[in-house]
């Protein structure tokens, strides 16, 4: 058995969840006079799926696009990989090994699934310009060299006989599938997912749960993600953070966010009597 | 049956990302290269290479340097006759200030000068979109028009205020100006038009261009999944306003012989913008069809309606041909708004089966 890092710990099945990845600390997000994220900190462990739960209008999607550059909180401060990060344009974040799918999918729609995915390793290619206008030397190299890459994400993910299929025709489960691997294809050391499963049927959802887990197996990559689907999150995610209107009211394993009142408030409404 | 796709395996990613991995279209392109490298040559009359070889060459060359730009990367631009015209004033003045420069490498240079003034053009498109953008090149427009009037140096103090193609040769053989035969001018369009579509092709399919293609359907991922839309917009810019600078010097250099600043007008930008649109934007293709659309039409009308004994007045077959090609661009818009390329890419679908309905 390895030697594991001081701050690490192994999990029931086995994997081991590393130290911070991500640590998020006293984050303030206002949009004017609105205060969407209030005063928020909390971690994100390498190798871990931690989930980010909370009513509608909570901050959690807020919270994403904090994580990847996409918002620039006015306080607080984000560490990734034992860095303080500095303020960042999000393709920055992006090349630092940040993905994301989307709540509402933002595929290339005019691309072939192929392509789409092919995209998600473009901060890889570093051919010039004369070289890609000749299709010769390290272009086409590059070309076939990620094209490897990306058919192990499509045999990965079961969309072989889709490959060269525009997107805009795909039905929505696999839309959904095609947004993941041309995350995964950029190979992230973190991998944010917002609502993987919102408007899927049980089967899909199955489905979409199971390719979680195993990327999180397989590649041990880190996952991050936001879903409304209670008995998914309970189920897959190792530790959950818990906001509601811009505050972190729970944090911790399933079970003990499960038994804190406050969540249970928040969810359920509370009786003033 | 005539376009049977089975059996063609690919066994390497090599062949499989092979510039045109199905059989038949190999087949179809080397018989029209033939035809337009070695028989039309030979065979085209004066009159077929000064009305409709040559000028369908170049205007497919711009709409090349357009579709790069708003079929690939989704910005629209309005501005493409000035950028020509910077193309040829660029060429204009690089023949003239060194005479013994090759042609071939003044035309390519001259794309250069407009590219760069196609980036500067470009630098509000990272701030806005859609119908402001097409204002801000439409601005572009004008003030490059205005230009060419106004900057005498342009036109060497010309009184005229047009620009007159010299005599040129390569390799003592009249190329451009009053010398050069039909020919030799239509070989030297035809090297560059295929080089610069090679190349397109090439740009358009490798990485760069998918994060145009990405930019292009939804910026916002396109961003968040590591593209630089600075990068990617400018280069838009860039590529597109080189091939359409240098479409501008092949215009003037090897077609028109001479040129007012009024050429270089909103209508010639049009005109393009047309042949992408007819043609199919985001389409390689396309482009060639729409030019050979638009620039035959007017020849048809001409001399169809003359040979079967009909006498139409030549003012009357312009204004035929306007009602015709505003009528195509509304039906294209509503019915068919990816262009003559979908409806080839549809025949050939429907080739993989025909004749059998299963």
């Amino acid at each position: 058995m390895n030697e594991l890092a001081p701050d690490s710990y192994v999990t029931d099945d086995g994997r081991t969840i590393g130290p911070a990845v991500l640590e998020m600390k006293n984050i303030t997000l206002r949009f004017g006079g609105v205060t969407a994220i209030k005063d928020i900190s909390f971690d994100i462990r390498e190798g871990e799926i931690r989930a980010i739960i909370g009513p509608n209008g909570a901050g959690k999607s807020s919270m994403l696009n904090v994580i990847n550059g996409f918002y620039h909180p006015q306080e607080g401060e984000i560490w990734f990989r034992g860095a303080r990060r500095p303020s960042m344009k999000p393709y920055e974040v992006a090349r630092q090994g940040i993905a994301r799918t989307f709540q509402n999918i933002a595929l290339f729609k005019g691309m072939s699934t192929l392509d789409n995915i092919m995209t998600g390793r473009n901060t890889m290619m570093r051919a010039g310009l004369f070289s890609q206008a000749l299709w010769w030397g390290k272009a086409e190299r590059e070309e076939i060299h990620h094209r490897e890459q990306v058919e192990k994400v499509i045999d990965f993910l079961e969309i072989q006989h889709i490959r060269k299929v525009p997107v805009g025709r795909l039905p929505y489960g696999l839309q959904k599938r095609v947004e993941l691997g041309r995350a995964l294809a950029a190979e992230p050391k973190l991998l944010l997912l917002d609502e993987p499963m919102a408007g899927m049927n049980v089967e899909e959802k199955e489905d979409m749960s199971r390719f979680i887990l195993d990327v999180n197996d397989e590649f041990g990559t880190t996952i991050a993600l936001i879903e409304h689907d209670m008995g998914v999150v309970m189920d897959i995610s190792d530790r959950v953070v818990v906001m509601d209107y811009g505050k972190k009211i729970g944090d911790g394993t399933p079970d003990d966010v499960r038994a804190n009142p406050d969540v249970i408030d928040a969810y359920l409404g509370v009786s003033h009597d | 049956m005539l376009y049977r796709t089975t059996g063609q395996f690919k066994t390497s990613y090599r062949t499989d990302q092979a510039l045109f991995p199905i059989r038949q279209d190999a087949f179809l392109l080397t018989i029209i290269l033939i035809f337009a490298w070695a028989i039309l040559p030979f065979t085209a009359s004066e009159f077929a290479f000064q009305t409709l070889l040559i000028p369908v060459l170049i205007y497919a060359l711009a709409a090349t340097g357009l579709n790069i730009l708003t079929g690939y990367a989704g910005q629209l631009s309005l501005g493409t006759g000035a950028f020509m015209g910077v193309g040829a004033y660029a060429c204009y003045k690089l023949i003239t200030i060194f005479p013994e420069m090759n042609l071939l490498i003044a035309v390519l240079l001259s794309g250069v000068f407009s590219a760069g003034v196609g980036v500067l053009f470009g630098l509000p498109s990272l701030r806005i979109k859609g119908f402001y953008l097409a204002i801000a090149t439409l601005a572009a427009q004008f003030f490059l028009v205005w230009l060419f009037e106004k900057w005498p140096w342009l036109y060497n103090y010309n009184a005229s205020g047009a620009i007159q193609v010299p005599n040129v040769d390569i390799f003592g053989v009249a190329i451009a100006g009053p010398l050069a035969t039909s020919q030799a001018q239509y070989y030297f369009v035809l090297g560059v038009v295929t080089l610069l579509t090679v190349i397109t092709i090439n740009l358009t399919r490798g990485s760069l261009g998918r994060s145009w293609k990405a930019v292009r359907d939804m910026d916002i991922a396109a961003e968040l999944i590591g593209i630089n839309l600075l990068k990617a917009k400018l280069m838009a810019f860039a590529v597109s306003s080189y091939i359409v600078g240098v479409a501008g010097a092949l215009f003037v250099f090897l077609w028109r012989g001479a040129a007012e600043p009024n050429l270089f007008d909103i209508e010639l930008s049009f005109r393009v913008l047309f042949i992408a649109i007819i043609g199919g934007l985001g389409s390689i293709l396309g482009n060639y069809l729409g030019a050979i659309l638009i620039v035959a039409l007017p020849v048809i009308l001409n001399t169809v309606p003359e040979l079967v004994g009909l006498e139409i007045k030549s003012a009357t077959v312009e204004h035929i041909n306007v009602m015709i090609v505003g009528a195509l661009i509304i039906f294209f818009l509503i019915v068919e708004p990816h262009g003559l390329a979908r409806l080839w890419q549809l025949i050939r679908e429907k080739l993989i089966i025909w004749p059998f309905p299963h």
